[in-house]
């Protein structure tokens, strides 16, 4: 289960984040941001290939003392960062890669409406945009709280 | 429990009714029924069983108000039910607790399956008793727990049974009747009518800790004159919609065929004159009413109906089932009516109501015919999608709702599909039931006739939006600057003017002639002065500037008249030398003499020549040298003023 997820546009900066509020949120911000660094450097080292060969899912990106950082990213170049509890070690890549792939398929449901302009924030209040991705990545939480 | 219970009751009162063997399903309908029939005090399943054989204060029993509903429910003869209220004890105890109630329960169980009504016939194993409304709201069927876990469709008949619940309190929330027990009467009976199959008390078994509260409502609703006033109030009064009148048609009509559903989804349901402005709008934007629109498009019409943004994206995400990015017909009339439903002050639901979902609406309102091959067309739709929708066709056609839960169930895994598969299989019973709406669907009006709809004002502004108001006539291409067209008409003339050199110079011209022409005209007129230039030089120069002024063009004339008079001196002595030359020669020679007049001729031709260029010339200096003494008085004026001037400002 993930404490933060976020999703970052191309151009790096962020579509949405959210992360589970026990803690300082500003703390899974910043992990988030070190770990755009991470992003690109792992692009561009697949990235001299062609980019269909690139896999999207880029694993572990860094591991600190209580968390990992996992990594995601579209064929858009938008990009999504998992943090995940490092006490749990229950959860497996498989699984990792598993909320990847729902994240990716409630984010090209949320590009599928045409209300949305690429470039906006996912936004979840009540009526807007964005519920079912919301809620899709509240069942990824931690449900804590 | 219960059968402590009973056991303690019969052990208890002596000659008691013998001990209840209850199974587990019908340990919870029975305490489910209980616990409604008691009401609020204290509504929970079983309490202490052995308080129950006792007639103390704090038992709990059931009202008997309730009850007797509850056994009138039940369909059987009076008869037989004073039978059982005796049999179950409640009459000699006077009151029906849990064990009498459960035992009248079982009575009741045995009678309709055509058991006597005897002790001896509830020891054995005997189906849950059948309540039926009395009125035509629907059946509430018990069935047997065996029966319950067979189906599948039970599962997601609690999901939708989740779904009525929270819509009905929104409707609760929205009405202010003033029997709030009432207003939701038709809303548990709408569940039940469309999925008759699935037991009621395991829908409520499971849902007890949330809906609670929705308990007393079908008993309640079984009270025919309770409820006709209660459909009639709840209705109008609390739907501000102008289709009130078509609403409360639909409510007659349906109270009669079985189906409430309306009086709960009344906001989210399409009615027939709805479903024809949409289809049209639709044809409007696609002409093919069953390919997509695309999201676009849907984008810009759904624009125009001035929500904001969020809330038609919102909207979208509703509507849009697949997710796909298009819109179906049916995914349209469900966004539309959304839209209609917000702008007329709703607030949107959390989730698709299961009357504006894609196979509802199908299924409800089965396309005309337009053209059979437009069906083939699905093939571009995802398969998932595209085989809900044949069995939709399917089953309107056939209408045969035995069929449906089988095919349904084998096609669609997911729970959900196999929901709508639910609402599809009451639905052709609506259909069928309903006879005015195949008709209206079928015969396809030419347009809706103008209703009082607040949605018309959307139409008129997207018409309005639909046509694009004609651009104003521009304005007609003219010269801004006219004087310059004017001009160019006078130039033009005045070109060939100023090649020859003699017509007067054009009147839109500054007063200032131009510099050529007026040297030319000048020229030409002091061509003839040149011989009283020195003279007049020297006479009309009233001062010594003009005389020095008119000096220097004097020379240049001098200059001009000395090559012509050299010229001239030169053909002269040239004539003369070739005169006296020719005549010289003459003499010795006739043709000699002939050369020298050739010569003559030719000199004199030149000399002509030159005569003219020097009348022109002359002209020409005469006016410029009239110009230069217009000038030169000028200056003079304005000198003159500014030493007048000159000592006062000094000073």
């Amino acid at each position: 289960m993930a404490v933060c997820v976020a999703v970052i546009a191309k151009e790096n900066y962020p579509l949405y984040i959210r992360s589970t509020p026990t803690e300082n949120e500003l703390k899974f911000h910043y992990m988030v941001h070190t770990s755009l660094d991470v992003v690109d450097e792992k692009i561009s080292a697949m990235g001299k290939a062609l980019v269909d060969q690139r896999e999207l899912y880029l694993g572990l990106l860094y591991p600190t003392e209580d968390y990992k950082v996992y990594g995601y990213v579209t064929n858009s170049k938008v990009k999504f960062v998992m943090v995940v509890d490092s006490s749990n070690t229950a959860l497996r890549d498989n699984e990792i890669r598993s909320m990847f792939r729902k994240l990716h398929n409630s984010y090209t449901d949320v590009m599928c409406n045409p209300f949305y302009n690429p470039g906006d924030r996912i936004q979840s209040r009540f009526v807007c945009l964005g519920r079912a991705f919301d809620n899709m990545v509240t069942s990824m939480m931690i449900p804590v709280c | 429990m219960e059968a402590a219970a009973a056991a303690a009751a019969g052990g208890g009162c002596g000659s008691g009714p013998p001990p209840l063997l209850l199974s587990e399903g019908e340990q919870q309908c029975y305490s489910e029924l209980f616990a409604r029939c008691a009401g609020a005090a204290g509504g929970g399943p079983g309490p202490g069983p052995p308080e129950a054989a006792r007639v103390a204060p704090g038992t709990v029993t059931a009202a008997a108000g309730p009850v007797a509903d509850l056994f009138r429910a039940s369909q059987l003869p009076a008869e037989t039910l004073h039978q059982i209220t005796e049999l179950c004890g409640a009459k000699r105890v006077g009151y029906f607790g849990p064990t009498q109630f459960y035992i009248a329960l079982k009575l009741i169980a045995a009678a309709q399956s055509g058991l006597p009504v005897r002790i001896e016939s509830i020891k054995c194993e005997l189906p849950l008793p059948r309540f039926m409304m009395s009125k035509n709201d629907g059946e509430i069927r018990f069935g047997n727990p065996a029966e319950l876990h067979g189906t599948k469709v039970q599962i997601p008949y609690l999901t939708t049974e989740k779904n009525s619940f929270k819509r009905m309190d929104d409707e609760d929330k929205q009405q202010e009747t003033q029997s709030p027990t009432m207003s939701p009467l038709a809303s548990p009976p709408s569940s039940p009518p469309h999925y008759q199959r699935v037991p009621l008390s395991h829908g409520y078994s499971k849902l007890r800790s949330s809906a609670e509260q929705m308990h007393p409502a079908p008993y309640e609703a079984r009270q025919p004159l309770v409820q006709p006033e209660g459909s009639s109030s709840g209705g109008p009064g609390t739907k501000p919609l102008r289709h009130q009148t078509s609403l409360i048609r639909s409510f007659s009509v349906e109270r009669e065929l079985q189906d409430n559903s309306s009086y709960l989804d009344e906001p989210w349901r399409i009615t027939e004159e709805q479903r024809e402005y949409y289809v049209n709008q639709f044809r409007s934007l696609q002409p093919d009413p069953s390919s997509f629109i695309s999201g676009s498009v849907a984008k810009n019409f759904f624009t125009k109906s001035k929500l904001s943004i969020p809330e038609l994206s919102y909207i979208w995400e509703l509507s849009d089932a697949d997710c796909d990015g298009a819109l179906t017909l049916s995914e349209f009339c469900a966004a539309f009516h959304l839209i209609v439903a917000r702008k007329n002050g709703y607030p949107l639901p959390e989730g698709l109501p299961p009357t504006l979902q894609p196979e509802y609406l199908q299924a409800a309102f089965p396309k005309p015919k337009w053209d059979c091959q437009l069906f083939d067309s699905y093939s571009e739709s995802l398969p998932a999608n595209q085989q809900p929708r044949d069995l939709n066709r399917m089953e309107t056609s056939v209408k045969d709702t035995a069929d449906l839960p089988v095919s349904t169930q084998d096609v669609t895994g997911d729970d959900k599909q196999a929901l709508k598969s639910t609402v599809n299989e009451a639905l052709p019973k609506d259909v069928s039931e309903d006879p005015a709406t195949p008709k209206d669907s079928n015969s396809l009006k030419a347009r809706p006739r103008s209703r009082s709809y607040s949605s018309t004002s959307i139409e008129e502004a997207m018409k309005r939006g639909e046509d694009p108001p004609t651009p104003p006539p521009r304005p007609q291409k003219t010269h801004s600057r006219a004087s310059s067209l004017d001009l160019n008409k006078v130039f033009q003339p005045s070109v060939p003017a100023t090649k020859s050199g003699l017509l007067p110079p054009p009147p839109a011209l500054p007063p200032r002639p131009c510099p050529s022409q007026s040297e030319q005209v000048s020229e030409a007129e002091l061509l003839p002065q040149l011989s009283r230039a020195p003279s007049q030089a020297a006479e009309s120069s009233p001062s010594k500037k003009d005389v020095l002024y008119s000096q220097p063009p004097s020379k240049p004339i001098r200059r001009k008249f000395r090559p012509e008079n050299q010229a001239t001196e030169n053909q002269e002595p040239s004539t003369v030398a070739s005169g006296p030359a020719s005549a010289a020669t003459v003499k010795p020679h006739p043709t000699v003499q002939k050369q020298s007049s050739k010569q003559k001729k030719a000199i004199q031709t030149a000399i002509r020549k030159n005569k003219e260029a020097n009348a022109v010339l002359a002209r020409l200096n005469s006016e410029l040298q009239q110009q230069l003494k217009e000038v030169h008085q000028e200056r003079i004026a304005l000198e003159n003023q500014l030493e007048q001037l000159r000592p006062v400002t000094v000073l």
